[in-house]
């Protein structure tokens, strides 16, 4: 694997029993990139993202996240990467600080870096006057913002996203995306999924998934000009429609 | 004709500490066999509202109706009379679709044989599932047989909360043009999401933020009540396009919509060239022209009011 390379999947596949969720899919993503990863429900995006976390075992192919082996190293795996889904973030029950300190001793920071950490995160997400408040008081805005943050403690090279920005309001929205930018302008590889097309916009490259195979992958640009579509919304609606599995 | 009446209606709840407002004075009519759309993020109040309008809680204080009906002392003719899908998959995940069906059916003293030609278009596409138990269903068929018990009874309105959330760009289009053709039963529809482009989608909208609704009218209503010209632009550096734009003392906004940002000036600029000259600074291969605004854009221009 080159150097330039963070995610090096080859014919990665995963089969339950009969039914292949993820078939031979192949693709690098490279360092501080945004790679959009995009499907329909049930095309195979969460299996696919599992296996790349190193929480479920792939059935066949080869891979490569973060310079570890992902049927050898799956532990080192998930020292080095980040995730952050909509479902799964924070302890609600626990204080912003907390929530810090939880995940900064999980990822094993010392408490010096625990504290210049927490006065960063607080100060740079304007969070002075919450920082002692309960998670589950927060906005639902925030609360992302704060779990992204959150994922990026322990200065991953990777980080997953699933649906980062489900039922945000459209600034906060827009805030989010203003964290990925930075995050892979400082040479944090961006993974990530939404079902917001405009976002799928705003990523380096992107793949869509069908029937648990990749279809499509490419820059948005490149990806309308080849579908001769104006917008991502149209591509991807070109290659769903396509999709023979039900969900 | 009016169907759903909502008149200062006002919800709060009080958690450890503190009071949060889920409704602050809410007010606004549906007519019959409309498609009203309620448009806001998570802690707007959409559910809460919803769930006042199905009688399942009791409002602070404000009066609301459905169906002539008044929510509180008439809750038992409302509940006869609407059908509810709430955001949470609520079935019987144990049932298989077809012992839901019946089941729902029951409680309304009818069947499903009498109501086919209501439910055909959506139920006919889980049919072939029909054995199947519920909890074993994908999302998108979970949503198809919650729409169709909701449907059962010829409820005359239908209020569905966040039925698109989590939902492809290929099914959201899929399901609004189910809800369309339920239009020609006239039954009216209230309808909540998260998702801005589906307000187009509705006859008229409410747009929500934090238990308020900051303007009710048509999407077209909306998007031309959008007074400041509005610019889209971009260059082939998008990231340092917007950081550059925002540091302009004559920007007052710049927000990224996919391929393009879309910029607000301080000042009103009549003419490509006259917004082109403005920005001339900021990067040489900058591509401008004039749009109309999007829903989005005047939600964003009304949460900052």
């Amino acid at each position: 694997m080159s150097e330039d390379k963070v995610i090096s999947v080859d014919q990665l596949t995963k089969r339950f029993e009969s039914f292949t969720a993820v078939n031979a899919i192949t693709f690098d993503v490279r360092r501080g990139e945004i790679f959009g990863f995009l499907g329909a429900n049930g095309a195979g995006k969460t299996t696919a993202m599992r296996m790349l976390c190193g929480l479920s075992f792939p059935t066949s192919g080869k891979a490569m996240v973060a310079g570890y082996d992902l049927f050898k190293d799956p532990e080192k795996i998930k020292k080095s990467i980040g995730y952050m889904s909509q479902k799964f973030s924070l302890y609600e029950d626990l204080t912003i600080r907390e929530n810090i300190r939880f995940y900064g001793g999980i990822y094993g920071l010392t408490d010096v870096q625990i504290k210049s950490k927490t006065e960063f995160m607080v100060q740079h997400l304007h969070l002075e006057d919450q920082v002692d408040k309960l998670v589950k008081s927060l906005p639902l805005g925030w609360k992302q913002k704060l779990s992204f943050s959150v994922a990026m403690l322990h200065q991953p090279k990777i980080v997953f996203l699933d649906e980062p920005t489900g039922g945000v309001d459209p600034v906060t929205r827009r805030e989010f995306w203003t964290l990925i930018y930075e995050a892979a302008h400082e040479g944090t590889t961006v993974f990530v999924t939404t079902h917001y097309m405009d976002e799928a916009e705003y990523c380096d490259r992107v793949s869509i998934m069908v029937d648990g195979r990749i279809d499509a992958l490419d820059t948005p640009a490149e990806l309308k000009r080849k579908f001769n579509a104006p917008t991502m919304e149209e591509v991807f609606v070109q290659l769903a429609r396509k999709a023979k599995r039900a969900e | 004709m009016v169907s759903v009446k909502v008149h200062q209606v006002k919800k709060t709840f009080k958690a450890e500490k503190s009071v949060v407002t889920a409704l602050d004075d809410i007010s606004f009519e549906v007519k019959k066999g409309e498609v009203f759309g309620l448009i806001g993020p998570d802690g707007a109040g959409k559910t809460t509202l919803f769930r006042i309008l199905t009688t399942l809680m009791i409002a602070d204080a404000g009066s609301a109706s459905v169906d002539g009906f008044e929510v509180v002392s008439e809750y038992k003719e409302i509940r006869k009379r609407v059908g509810y899908m709430p955001g949470k998959f609520s079935l019987y995940q144990d049932l298989t679709v077809e012992e839901n069906l019946s089941f729902f059916a029951t409680l309304f003293n009818t069947t499903l044989e009498q109501n086919y030609d209501l439910i055909k278009a959506i139920y006919q596409q889980i049919e072939p599932f029909k054995k199947r138990r519920a909890g074993a269903l994908s999302g998108g068929m979970k949503q198809k047989l919650a729409l169709s018990c909701a449907l059962i009874h010829r409820p005359s309105v239908l209020f569905l909360d966040e039925p698109t959330t989590g939902v492809d760009a290929v099914s959201r289009k899929e399901f609004w043009e189910l809800l369309r053709q339920l239009q020609v039963h006239g039954i009216t529809i209230i309808v909540s999401t998260p998702y801005m482009d589906e307000a187009s989608l509705c006859d008229r909208v409410a747009l929500m933020q934090q238990g308020k609704i900051m303007e009710i009218d048509s999407p077209k209503g909306i998007t031309e009540g959008f007074k400041k010209p509005l610019w889209s632009v971009r260059s082939a550096n998008m990231y340092q396009l917007m950081t550059d734009l925002k540091a302009l003392d004559v920007v007052d906004t710049c927000y990224p919509f996919g391929q393009y940002h879309h910029v607000v000036f301080k000042d009103d600029v009549a003419t490509v060239d006259g917004a082109r000259q403005i920005m001339s600074g900021v990067a040489p291969d900058l591509e401008v022209k004039q749009i109309p605004a999007t829903i989005e854009d005047c939600f964003m221009e009304l949460m900052r009011a």
